[in-house]
């Protein structure tokens, strides 16, 4: 009985999995994207990346697709979980190059897997506008690969924001010299700490307690508890989402009051700043967006709208811009690669973040560090970025 | 001081997460490798509970227990007891159970990322900070392990003090004597399997209170609980608590003392040192 | 050593022609297939390696994926300052002592405790990797920019599998692979007719080690960025014991049976069900639990042995019919 039941099940998945795919007459622009669905990395993908991806194709849909060489084509959209493993990932690039023939890909999620799959996006063409990950590195990788475009800076632009932000404070007399450093033991938090700590100390700030823990590890009191002893008047952590959460968690409960509290991802997740309600006013952490900025405000709506979630105050807008900027240069240069790498080479492109072109493939304006004030996440700090607003003292926790 | 009472709490945590696998493993003979997904499952229904109907999770864990009980009896009945009919020895279970249930944490992941996305999810309850000795710590972490300990010393009178968890006890001792003193041995053990799902949801419902999950977090806390269950010896439930507070402490200790870097290397270190001097468990005597 | 029977004569030239046939892939296509095919080549040469040791003496290690991290990080490491050819002996090397240190370490331990055992090793390496990574190292991706096509490494993978296999075919015929197969049997038997169990079983593994080492250091080019999560990824372990048990490890062509079919399912899978392939996966797995027991091998076996019987010639295969009847 069991058996058949199976027999059937399995005869029925083979069959499904032979047959569907039929393609529409209609002509379409097909879009490739491989990201991870499951897996370690899909907590992240699932709150700034694939409803970004999904808003995307909507918004150009609804308005009747996208214009190439004088015809509207509508956005079809061919999608495939990596699994959070460049191994698959490399597969899955392949897959739509060579089998579905993609028009374009979507880059994919997180600087390792955008790395292990540029020499294939290379190799077939196609931009790769890297809108979630970065590295030190950016000059070399360039060169190898002239398609790629790095929308999130530098490695160093972010992790050295937060000590400008500290550098403001102390100026304002807000904040002392005494900082306490935390990062997660992995590519991210390797790449920050590494350009950040020189940062630190060429700005005259004492490293008092520096440590790094596991990626996955939720139970960090000791960290708290470490950093309190060493009485540090900042506190700095280049985290992830569960342990963003976590640390600020810990501190609150410990009460391990600084003047300027900085987490790393996660910070800017509208989900953060509903977690700890009142308690987040001050806390400062990576990204930032100008939030009055019209722009992004009817983005924001939207994008609760159709994908029925908040987006955040950093990644998920740069993700969206980087999927404007696709379509802006494909309707600028039509369907041939090279012409669209050109095209975003030497474009500015309005997005949701602002006017955005390249400089040697590398964004030049973004956001490094924002602030939560009344509810709302405030870009403090970052490169030629305008509506910054000042950074300012954290209250006590209450 | 502050790192022995870290490191207890952070004990109790482990204990909850293991002490249904150890129940699983070692009574119903089911090395459940989808024990960290009935886990997961239960933070899900925990925090939908919890935003949705204002439920109070402690109170809520009157609606999980019963219903991964049920739920978990009825994958014991389905789909595993077929395997343990057919299986020859126990190695030949151990294989096919590890195989089926690798297939239902499949299952059970796909399920939940298809009704909860990926995203990362928690909620506010208790977190606020609870003195002891002159420190704070978190009053969500104290009520779960106070919850945790009352939760295991229920287990341990119905272990030692009823027929039913006598019976229990048997086969976890050896399942072909058991059926001589007449106790229904596939009755038990299904019984057990489903205790042990509900003592896992149970930890679920306690943990979702301070950590933040998504549905792909399942395996990390399967392999926890393994990592448990064989260092206090399959089937031993004062072994395995033993063993979950000397992971919450020397955790605890090396990321105060040494560097939080290495709390996770620490805890395989221990592991693989447990495993190579004392294999049958560090509360058992003897060869098992 | 006997002579060789006309079946292996047979067996060794069907190898030798599918080798030739598949060596050709390369230079038919550059795109997905070729991608498809290093990976399905990559599996096959770990499942077979996985075999050489857990098929005879029944251990089932999860440790391939600590072999797998230290072949990629042995290339990550040297690739400035070494050729690629020492590069992977330093791999095979390096594989081949850890399994000597992990042999040694578990002789004591049987059954399920081996297999949590290598499962938290492979965890410890990972762990301690990440840890040195980022106190000494102060990054966790290591990059690994080589000139090879995908073409060169799927023919390197090749190579290693049938390397794989003739090591394989080899010890079966020699005196290491009959003291396995008593041990496998019964280890109080084979050591009360003198054979040193312990040493059997520790070289054995340290070739199955090496062979896994060696394919880790011919994907670390293909990876690119080295991180210890990828390299010392859990889910490889998992996968190849599953693709050999699924083949069935009594033979040693059996894992390559899983492994084809378990990749190509896969794969169909996270083509047309991109979010529900969990679910699918799911219930192929327990299917395959379920439907095929004894692996594909097995079943294969099982029909022709039930044919045979139908045709009145050919002895009883023992448990083969009762498992029929009651799964």
């Amino acid at each position: 009985m069991l058996r058949r039941t199976f027999n059937a099940l399995l005869i029925s998945a083979v069959v499904f999995g032979t047959a569907g795919g039929i393609a529409s007459a209609e002509e379409t622009l097909k879009i490739g994207v491989s990201a991870p669905k499951t897996g370690v990395q899909s907590g992240g993908a699932a709150a700034v990346y694939w409803p970004n991806v999904q808003l995307w194709v909507h918004d150009l849909n609804q308005k009747g697709g996208i214009k190439v060489d004088g015809k509207q084509l509508k956005i079809d959209l061919v999608e495939y979980d990596d699994k959070s493993s460049p191994e698959e990932a490399v597969k899955n690039i392949q897959r739509l190059a060579t089998v579905d023939k993609v028009d374009f890909i979507i880059s994919p999620y997180t600087t390792g897997i955008n790395l292990a799959t540029a020499p294939l996006i290379a190799r077939y063409g196609y931009p790769q506008l890297v809108a979630t990950g970065n590295a030190n590195d950016l000059r070399a990788f360039i060169k190898q690969w002239p398609n790629s475009f790095w929308l999130l800076g530098k490695a160093s632009d972010l992790s050295t924001g937060i000590v400008g932000t500290l550098k403001t404070l102390r100026d304002k007399g807000q904040v002392g010299n005494k900082v306490a450093l935390a990062y997660v033991a992995e590519a991210l938090g390797l790449e920050m700490i590494d350009s950040a700590k020189p940062a630190f100390k060429e700005a005259g700030f004492d490293i008092v307690y520096e440590t790094s823990y596991p990626i996955g590890t939720q139970d960090l009191s000791p960290v708290i508890s470490g950093a309190k002893a060493a009485k540090p008047d900042a506190f700095v952590a280049y985290s992830y989402p569960p342990d963003s959460f976590a640390l600020t968690e810990q501190a609150q409960i410990q009460a391990f009051d600084v003047n300027a509290f900085y987490v790393g991802v996660g910070g800017a997740l509208t989900g953060y700043g509903q977690r700890f309600g009142k308690q987040a006013e001050g806390i400062l952490s990576m990204g930032g967006i100008n939030p009055d900025d019209q722009a992004y405000k009817s983005y924001r709506e939207s994008h609760k709208k159709v994908t029925g979630q908040d987006t955040d105050y950093w990644a998920g807008a740069v993700v969206y811009a980087s999927l404007e900027v696709l379509a802006q240069a494909i309707e600028k240069a039509g369907k041939e690669r090279a012409a669209v790498v050109k095209a975003i080479k030497s474009g500015t492109f309005d997005t949701v973040i602002g006017k955005v072109s390249f400089e040697d493939n590398v964004v030049k304006k973004l956001w490094t560090v924002g602030q939560w004030r009344g509810g709302v996440f405030q870009g403090v700090n970052g490169l030629s970025v305008e509506g910054a607003k000042e950074p300012v003292k954290k209250p006590a926790w209450n | 001081m502050q790192i022995l009472v870290t490191g207890t709490l952070l004990g109790g945590t482990y204990a909850l997460i293991a002490l249904g696998l150890t129940l699983q493993y070692g009574a119903a003979r089911i090395m459940n490798l989808a024990n960290g997904e009935t886990l997961v499952a239960a933070c899900f229904v925990a925090f939908w509970l919890f935003s949705r109907l204002g439920v109070n999770p402690i109170l809520g864990m009157v609606i999980i227990a019963p219903a991964a009980l049920v739920l978990n009896w009825l994958i014991y009945a389905w789909l595993l007891r077929p395997l343990v009919r057919r299986a020859k020895n126990r190695g030949m279970l151990e294989v096919d159970s590890i195989l089926a249930t690798f297939g239902l944490l499949f299952l059970f992941q796909g399920l939940m990322l298809l009704t909860f996305g990926g995203a990362y999810f928690n909620y506010k309850f208790l977190a606020e900070p609870f003195s002891i000795l002159g420190t704070p710590y978190a009053l969500n972490r104290v009520v779960a392990f106070v919850a945790g300990v009352l939760v295991s010393s229920l287990l341990y009178l119905f272990l030692y003090h009823t027929r039913q968890g006598a019976a229990v006890r048997a086969i976890a001792v050896d399942p072909a004597s058991a059926q001589l003193v007449a106790i229904d041995v596939s009755r038990t053990a299904g019984f057990s399997f489903a205790l042990g799902g509900a003592l896992t949801a149970c930890g679920g419902t306690l943990l979702s209170t301070f950590y933040t999950f998504n549905a792909s977090m399942g395996v990390l806390f399967t392999m926890k609980a393994l990592i448990i269950v064989i260092m206090g010896g399959v089937g031993d439930i004062r072994g395995a608590t033993l063993a979950a507070f000397i992971l919450g402490l020397s955790e605890t200790a090396v990321a105060s003392l040494i560097d939080p870097g290495l709390t996770l290397a620490a805890t395989y270190a221990l592991f693989i040192l447990v495993l190579l001097f004392r294999p049958q468990g560090i509360l058992r005597r003897g060869a098992a | 050593m006997t002579g060789i029977h006309r079946d292996e004569m047979l067996g060794l030239i069907c190898g030798g022609v599918a080798l030739a046939l598949l060596s050709l892939l390369p230079l038919l296509t550059e795109g997905f297939y070729l991608s498809f095919g290093v990976n399905l080549v990559l599996y096959a040469a770990l499942s077979t390696a996985w075999s050489l040791f857990s098929g005879p003496t029944r251990f089932v290690s999860l440790a391939s994926a600590a072999f797998f991290g230290i072949g990629t990080y042995s290339v990550a490491l040297w690739l400035d300052a070494l050729p690629f050819v020492v590069l992977i002996a330093i791999a095979a090397l390096a594989s081949a002592a850890l399994a000597a240190l992990i042999g040694a370490a578990t002789l004591r331990l049987s059954g399920v405790y081996f297999v949590i055992f290598t499962l938290g090793l492979t965890e410890l390496i990972r762990q301690i990797v990440s840890w040195s990574q980022s106190r000494f190292a102060h990054k966790m991706g290591l990059y690994v920019f080589t000139d090879f096509t995908e073409g060169d490494l799927y023919w390197m993978l090749l190579a290693l599998t049938a390397a794989t296999f003739s090591v394989g075919w080899l010890i079966n015929r020699s005196r290491l692979g009959f003291a396995l197969r008593i041990i496998g049997d019964d280890e109080t038997v084979a050591r009360h007719v003198g054979i040193a169990t312990a040493r059997a079983k520790i070289v054995l593994f340290m070739i199955s080690g090496a062979f896994a080492g060696i394919a880790g250091a011919i994907m670390a080019p293909r990876y690119a960025y080295i991180e210890p999560q990828a390299a010392f990824n859990p889910m490889i372990s998992f996968m190849v014991v599953i693709m050999a048990l699924l083949g069935g490890t009594r033979r040693l062509w059996g894992p390559l049976v899983g492994v084809v079919p378990f990749t190509v399912v896969m794969e169909l899978i996270a083509a047309r069900f991109p979010n529900e392939s969990l679910i699918v996966v799911g219930i192929a797995f327990l299917a395959i639990v379920y439907v095929l027991p004894s692996g594909v091998t097995g079943r294969i076996e099982c029909l022709r042995e039930r044919l045979r019987r139908s045709l009145g010639t050919g002895v009883d295969a023992p448990g083969c019919g009762k498992i029929e009847g009651r799964a």
